[in-house]
């Protein structure tokens, strides 16, 4: 029988494969619980303006920023009662998707 | 005038166009690697084969200076020829003028040759190598994309299409590949994306260069956009000539029969697979085993590797086979894998090809990734393509046909015309250690032992449960059989459902899941 290599091991219901993995496989990122007090940029884009500043109380529905991306002026609401904690951002900064913007106590 | 004058006249005019944008164009096109437009059609098909049509099309633009310039041929070749006797329809956008920009009569001449593809019920080639909608012509080139695209979807299933990419092949434009049967890339030259790495930095502030965002190695690795990847495009050419020997003409004709030939002996299928189901071999081994001179064409060789597709020939006939890859994440149906394979099946089934399947699988690849990416739905899709093909669909389960994966991989439940299992098969609802921990959970739990009674439940259950006789005493396996006895059983199999039919109820069209 051939022999291979590169061989690593697949765990499928208990039973373990000895096989080649995919690198989508070997990437692929761990799920993690998305964290409300955080909030992140959903779509890369400019910072146009910001609402808040850090130390402010904000409401559930409160505008936070308004993100400029594909031509259209997003506003950014907080989805929690909270405190404005930490600002990551300032005005014209271009950020990626998923950049932190704000962080709420 | 004179005859010979006007032939004179037409031979000036005939060689002035077949200059397409010039020589400096031309020298360009080469610097990168690139034939010209009717250097590709002259290399694909057969010597002093091609006939072109439409030679003389000019398009009638007025704005931005558009009426002072002359398009040859509006930098696209159409015509019919053949490979290997085979008439095929073809059409090569040539980048030499304008950077092959699609107008409203480049688009017209395409649509011509589409239309005369599907009249004449002969397979469509298109090369692709253009820069895009001619801006200047402006809706007008959006419509001509609309015609075309809408022509891809009416003749599939109905001829071959091919879709050849060399060069790029950027927005709109990349809807008539992703609708045609099989897309052919080459690396280097080939560049596929709806937008390309300016737009997405300036918009985004990504940096990409054009290979990693839509290059050919992209396409047949990452996306699954390409079915072919080839180093040039003489390869590619000969991977299309290829394909051509394997495919009929159309949807009412059977492929060309080949004289057949028995598979090389060194290739022994007793001595491919492993026992132990969780040890890996090349499935593509086994598939050399069964078919004609071990001659096996493979399908997405890049892509979802877990999932092998492609084609061979039984008895000189053309036979697709689908066959799980051990090899590759254990052969595990998953979102790619599925999606692939059950493409493919419907593929033999539009086009009267009798499907060969391969089981040897865990089941499905567990993780939240995969959750959330659909597998629920992409999945849904084997189940879909299998039970609607009307083909004959043959199934050997090799090893493990676990789960819906076993139900999946074209059971008996899924009107499989005919099911084999080697000795080595293990149909069960689950493999050994997952049931023994459910059904002997209460034994084990309450066991001084816990870990030896586990083992001893798992042995047990294999030895009542993991073997084809459960499935085959309840007739969903027609016969168990030797390793070495594969390739005739199969062939009988071929052709006792050489004539097969099966009614189907009346509808407009199914709503498989996509």
């Amino acid at each position: 029988m051939k022999v291979f290599e590169n061989l690593g091991t697949l765990n499928i219901n208990s039973i373990l494969y000895k096989t080649r993995l995919s690198h989508k496989f070997i990437n692929r990122k761990p799920y993690k619980k998305a964290d409300e007090r955080i909030i992140l940029s959903f779509i890369p884009g400019t910072v146009l303006d910001i609402m808040v500043s850090e130390g402010q109380k904000v409401k559930s529905g409160d505008d936070l920023m308004i993100l400029d991306a594909m031509k259209m002026q997003n506003k950014l609401k907080s989805t929690v009662d909270g405190t404005i904690g930490k600002i990551f951002v300032s005005r014209g900064n271009k950020v990626s998707k998923g950049t932190k913007l704000i962080g709420m106590k | 005038m004179p005859v010979n004058k006007k032939i004179r006249e037409l031979q000036e005019k005939r060689e002035k166009i077949l200059l397409g944008g010039g020589e400096q164009a031309i020298e360009k096109q080469k610097a990168m690697g690139k034939r010209t437009a009717r250097e590709r059609i002259m290399a694909l098909l057969d010597k002093d084969s091609f006939m072109e049509y439409d030679m003389f099309v000019e398009h009638d633009a007025r704005d931005f200076d558009m009426d002072k310039k002359s398009l040859p041929s509006d930098g696209v070749i159409i015509g019919s020829g053949t490979i290997y006797g085979a008439p095929v329809a073809i059409f090569a956008q040539d980048f030499t003028v304008a950077g092959g920009s699609l107008g409203l009569m480049h688009s017209r001449k395409i649509a011509k040759i589409m239309d005369h593809a599907l009249k004449m019920r002969i397979p469509l080639i298109g090369i692709n190598d253009s820069g895009g909608a001619r801006i200047q012509e402006g809706v007008n080139s959006l419509a001509g994309y609309g015609e075309i695209f809408f022509r891809n979807t009416i003749s599939s299933g109905v001829i071959p299409q091919i879709s050849v990419i060399l060069g790029p092949c950027a927005g709109g434009a990349v809807y008539s590949p992703a609708l045609m049967d099989f897309v052919f890339v080459v690396d280097n030259i080939s560049k596929m994306f709806i937008t390309g790495p300016e737009v997405i930095k300036t918009v985004l502030g990504e940096e990409i260069s054009m290979e990693e965002l839509g290059g050919a190695r992209v396409h047949s690795e990452v996306t699954g956009n390409a079915h072919f990847f080839a180093l040039s495009e003489d390869e590619c050419f000969e991977q299309i000539k290829r394909l051509i020997t394997f495919i009929p003409w159309n949807n009412s004709k059977k492929a060309k029969a080949f004289e057949p030939g028995e598979p090389e002996i060194s290739f022994d299928p007793e001595k491919i697979v492993p026992d132990d189901p969780t040890l890996p071999y090349d499935v593509k081994d086994v598939i050399r085993s069964i078919v004609d001179k071990s001659d096996f064409f493979e399908i997405m060789e890049l892509y979802a590797k877990n999932i092998v597709i492609g084609f061979g020939r039984m008895g000189g006939r053309t036979t697709g086979f689908v066959a799980n890859q051990p090899l590759e994440m254990a052969g595990v149906l998953d979102v790619d894998s599925s999606d692939k394979a059950a493409r493919f099946i419907r593929y033999c089934d539009a086009f009267n090809i009798p499907i060969v399947t391969l089981v040897d699988l865990p089941g499905y690849l567990p993780g939240v990734d995969q959750e959330h990416a659909g597998v629920i739905r992409h999945g849904a899709k084997v189940l879909y393509a299998y039970s609607e093909a009307t083909v004959p669909k043959l199934t050997v389960i090799l090893r493990k046909a676990y789960g819906g994966g076993y139900i999946a991989m074209s059971s008996r439940h899924l009107r499989a015309d005919f099911v084999f299992a080697w000795p080595t098969a293990e149909i069960a609802v689950m493999g050994p250690e997952g049931a023994a921990n459910i059904i002997f959970r209460k034994e084990i739990m309450s066991s001084d032992d816990p870990d030896g009674m586990r083992k001893q439940k798992v042995e047990e259950y294999k030895a009542k449960f993991a073997n084809p006789y459960v499935a085959a005493a309840k007739g969903y396996v027609d016969a168990v059989i030797e390793p070495r006895e594969t390739r005739r059983f199969l062939l009988h199999a071929i052709e006792v459902s050489e004539h097969k039919e099966v009614p189907m109820p009346e509808k407009k069209h199914g709503l498989p899941p996509f």
